[in-house]
């Protein structure tokens, strides 16, 4: 046994590989291909683009769209991956954050419409946090009465979460309406951040840019909370086997209920961002982005945080430049790459280990 | 005899139509290593998983020093059951591949909330047992070798000290010079006086390590006494198991 | 006789045999029961959604897949009759031409559908139709040029159905007998013999290994099934039914359009139905969609009386007025179907069967 000095020297900065490990020990690789693949699509985008200035301006509205489309299905990745529990009422989140930014907008109009920047952020800011409150009690509720009585039934969980998603949907519509509203983008975000490339003009949404922020923000708290904190571990361990992270004695039953409440604060967060983004939404908002969500998290790999990263900028990025090429194409350029990513990964980009 | 830590009595686990424990008789002495022998199929496995609460007794009582832990009596979670001091090695050992070994580790150390909390001097007689622990300590779990793995495993279940271990077939699918290295291990663990189930259909294991033997055969104990008994009693082998102490050695 | 017509597959219970017993007189009797053309609208529906229902019940309820993408199949026969007849003209060659063409295409898809639902799990699977079922609508609407785009087409139809062509000059027992009254029984004979076929393959040795599949599709394996062949099959033969429905559809309507079949609500109303009618039982399609389309059609002029009453009582609250509006039906359809999911998950049909076992 070392002395005790040696053990405290030890303790400063935790056990580390004896010095005579030999060879350098190989970490964990990080495997890359995913992230060329975004790489790859961006390259491959430009000479179907054309212009250069163009390009620089959808990859930035795609990645900006990805950045939203990641936060609002990150919870359900994390969600499936941890509980096993296939929440196909998400939308519901979505849409709740969605129509609640516009009452926000509604009530704030002076704010909005004020030239000051600071003045702008503050609605917004308010409407990321009442849509993230409520679209966090929204889904503590759903989880206590929908979804808990429904553990480990698969077809039964994709019924009543679709029924939970119908019955959302209507009483949306009975708050506010079933025509759809429009939101005016506050004054000093409209317009876009311009500069010259070559004899062109690219253009930056303002807006667009604030919503990476607030993306980029939000990975970076997922990813420092998954990595570094015990929390994290017990719910990266819980994906991979959720018994035996019971049988290390940790009831992650409770873990569920707080990942679910999370997942949906985020969905509603991110639908908030998705309706300024729209500039307005309908009633079927949450099922329309539904749909998109979930190609996301298969192309990603349920239940792991970085698939769902790449899928949602692939996913993007594809949106736009479709959009822009041949916008008659749109929602089957979706499905095409996801087939391809199956066809190359049939579990996702990054498949979670033991499922 | 002293004391029984971990008692079953008349143990029936159903799992959905299946009936695999009929009835099943278990006193596990405490601070001693009791070996669970059994052909395939016995119910071994199944008697560990109900005691750790993973499958719910259908019938009949588990107590854990004294307080009912699962049955009629009263059935406690699996977490629960694990905080009362009982670690459990699973067949597939259930190990976080995509974890590095630090990481698995640390899970199963309740009481830190980071690596330096851990107990250094207890980390440093783990390394001495398991060499390869520290030498891939951040080393993703799922890349080590089988029997690495199963080192893994076990020293997951002595980061902390407990009560009760519960070990299934640590020894399957393993090399023999790695089974001498887990045989040296589990033998310093003894020294702990720490209480252990082992499930084994090794019997070269079981005669090295286990101080009392109990023999399942179709989902009941058909046989408990001193394993020094059953290791000098061929004809006793040859009847339970099928096989005597020569074919394994 | 019954019992081989029926494929020995009865009822099983006096209620259940009595309820279906009223819905197929009903049905066979609209136009001389129930005159006027919302009634007969409502019968044809019921006819429709009851083959529809019960080729989706086919995959769901006796195999056990989840495919979101079934009123694909559906949209696929409706467009199949609308566009040959708006393309070729309205002769019985062109709905032939389009309903065949319209099975054969279904049948590709199918297939590879089917073949897609193996190499995935369920729950991908299920979201994967989810994605096809979406891409396809807006594939309806994108092909304006042959689809009519969002405005779907109008055509002919065969001199024979045509609403104009008069049989007999008088009305007999209250019926006119002209060409709706011809396409009505075209339908109602035509899923008849629909729903029959398809009881007799759900009893089927093909039917029971379906089930013994849905219960354990490893054990199934094991046994010496090969469950990718009972898979595909089993959706193959889904898609049929309901493409056959949609062309039924197609004829009684003279008009298709991307909401009237390949709407996600369809794929919803379908799902209520067979979950609250009784997954696994073809006579769960039967009930449910008879209940369901009945419920929607008049039950909403009661939610709209209702709600004009209360409107008057309840100035002040909107909100409340609101829940009972006739336009949010769905709203408590919706929780019907949630407590069904748990409560009944037999659906209405299997609760009735367990009643006469709890009676004996």
């Amino acid at each position: 046994m070392t002395s005790a000095s040696d053990t405290a020297a030890a303790t400063a900065t935790g056990p580390q590989p004896a010095a005579s490990a030999g060879a350098a020990v190989p970490k964990a690789s990080f495997d890359g291909w995913p992230v060329a693949l975004v790489f790859g699509l961006m390259l491959a985008g430009w000479p179907l683009v054309g212009s250069t200035s163009t390009w620089l301006t959808l990859t930035m509205a795609g990645l900006a769209m990805g950045m939203i489309i990641f936060i609002i299905a990150s919870g359900l990745t994390l969600v499936f991956g941890l509980m096993d529990v296939l929440n196909f009422g998400h939308g519901v989140f979505i849409a709740l954050g969605a129509y609640l930014a516009t009452s926000v907008f509604a009530l704030m109009s002076g704010w909005t419409t004020s030239p000051e920047l600071w003045r702008n952020l503050v609605p917004l800011f308010v409407t990321m946090l009442v849509a993230m409150s409520l679209a966090a009690a929204v889904g503590w509720a759903f989880e206590r009465v929908l979804v808990r009585p429904v553990y480990g039934q698969h077809l039964k969980q994709i019924l009543i979460t679709m029924g939970g998603m119908i019955i959302g949907e209507e009483l949306i519509k009975v708050i506010w309406g079933t025509t759809p509203i429009t939101i005016e983008m506050p004054e000093a975000l409209r317009g876009v951040v311009t500069f010259a490339v070559g004899s062109d003009t690219a253009a930056f949404e303002k807006y667009r840019i604030f919503a990476t922020l607030v993306g980029l923000v939000v990975l970076a708290v997922m990813l420092f909370t998954l990595n570094r904190t015990k929390l994290g571990l017990l719910i990266r361990a819980g994906v991979q086997d959720r018994e035996m992270v019971e049988a290390l004695g940790y009831r992650i039953r409770r873990l569920f209920v707080g990942v679910f409440v999370a997942g949906s604060a985020l969905a509603g967060l991110g639908g908030a961002l998705w309706g300024v983004y729209q500039h307005g939404v309908l009633p079927q908002i949450g099922s329309h982005v539904n749909v998109l969500i979930f190609i996301v998290i298969i192309i990603g790999g349920l239940g792991s945080t970085m698939g769902c990263l790449i899928g949602a900028l692939l996913i993007g990025l594809l949106a736009n430049y479709t959009g822009f090429v041949a916008p008659k194409v749109a929602m089957f350029s979706n499905i095409g790459l996801m087939v391809l990513v199956l066809l190359w990964r049939p579990q996702g980009l990054y498949p979670v280990a033991n499922r | 005899m002293t004391a029984a830590l971990l008692t079953l009595q008349g143990v029936h686990t159903h799992i959905g139509a299946y009936h695999i424990l009929h009835g099943v008789d278990l006193a596990v002495p405490a601070g001693q290593v009791t070996m669970l022998l059994g052909r395939n199929g016995a119910g071994k496995t199944t008697t560990l998983r109900t005691i750790m609460g993973l499958w719910a007794a259908s019938q009949g009582a588990v107590h854990f020093d004294g307080a009912a832990i699962g049955g009629k009596a009263g059935q406690l979670t699996t977490p629960d059951i694990a905080r009362l001091g009982i670690a459990y090695v699973p067949e597939n050992m259930g190990i976080f591949g995509d974890l590095t070994v630090r990481e698995n580790l640390l899970l199963a150390a309740r009481q830190a909330r980071t690596v330096e909390q851990m107990d250094a001097q207890r980390l440093e007689w783990l390394f001495g047992l398991f060499p390869a622990l520290q030498k891939f300590w951040l080393y993703p779990a799922g890349k080590l070798s089988g029997g690495q793995k199963q080192m893994l495993a076990i020293a997951r279940a002595m980061v902390e000290p407990q009560r009760a271990l519960l070990i299934d077939e640590p020894s399957k699918g393993l090399a023999p010079a790695i089974v001498q290295n887990l045989i040296t291990a589990l033998r310093e663990l003894k020294q702990t006086q720490t209480t252990v189930l082992l499930v084994e259909q090794n019997f070269g294991v079981a005669q090295a390590l286990g101080d009392h033997v109990a023999v399942m055969d179709d989902g009941v104990v058909v046989h408990s006494g001193a394993m020094a008994e059953l290791a000098e009693d061929e004809g006793l082998q040859q009847r339970l198991l099928g096989l005597s102490l020569g074919a394994h050695a | 006789m019954l019992n081989r017509l029926l494929s020995h597959d009865l009822p099983r219970n006096r209620w259940l045999a009595l309820l279906l017993a009223a819905i197929v007189l009903g049905l066979a009797f609209t136009p001389f029961l129930f005159p006027g053309t919302k009634a007969l609208n409502v019968a044809a529906k019921v006819i429709v959604f009851v083959v529809l229902v019960a080729s989706f019940d086919l995959l769901l309820g006796y195999t056990g897949i989840v495919s979101f993408a079934h009123t694909m199949f559906f949209g696929i026969g409706a467009y199949g009759v609308a566009i040959a007849c708006t393309r070729i003209g309205p002769t019985w060659g062109a709905v032939l031409t389009g309903m065949a063409l319209a099975l054969l295409a279904s049948l590709l898809l199918s297939v590879l559908i089917g073949l897609a639902s193996l190499r995935v799990k369920a729950i991908f699977f299920a979201m994967i139709t989810l994605a096809v079922a979406s891409a396809f609508l807006s594939l309806g609407s994108q092909l304006s040029d042959l689809t009519g785009g969002e405005d779907g087409l109008t055509f002919k139809v065969p001199e024979a159905l045509q609403p104009g062509t008069r049989y007999l000059d008088g009305p007999v027992l209250g019926a006119s007998i002209d060409g709706r009254f011809l396409t009505y029984y075209l339908l109602f004979f035509a899923a008849a013999a629909l729903v029959l076929v398809m009881l007799r393959i759900v009893n089927s040795p093909f039917g029971r290994v379906l089930q013994a599949i849905r219960e354990n599709d490893f054990r199934a394996e094991a046994i010496g099934y090969r469950t990718v062949v009972y898979r595909t099959l089993a959706s193959v033969l889904s898609a049929l039914f309901a493409t056959l429905a949609g062309c039924l559809l197609a004829l009684w309507l003279r008009y298709n359009g991307p909401d009237t079949t390949l709407s996600f609500e369809i794929m919803l109303d379908v799902l209520l139905i067979v979950v609250i009618g009784g997954m696994g039982t073809v006579y769960g399609a039967v009930v449910g969609s008879a209940l369901f389309v009945l419920a929607q059609s008049y039950l909403q002029d009661l939610m709209k009386l209702a709600s004009l009453q209360l409107e008057s009582a309840v100035e002040g609250v909107p909100v409340l007025a609101q829940l009972i509006s006739p336009d949010r039906w769905l709203l408590w359809l919706g929780i019907l179907f949630v407590l069904s999911v748990y409560h009944f998950p037999a659906g209405v049909v299997g609760r009735l069967r367990a009643m006469r076992g709890a009676a004996r």
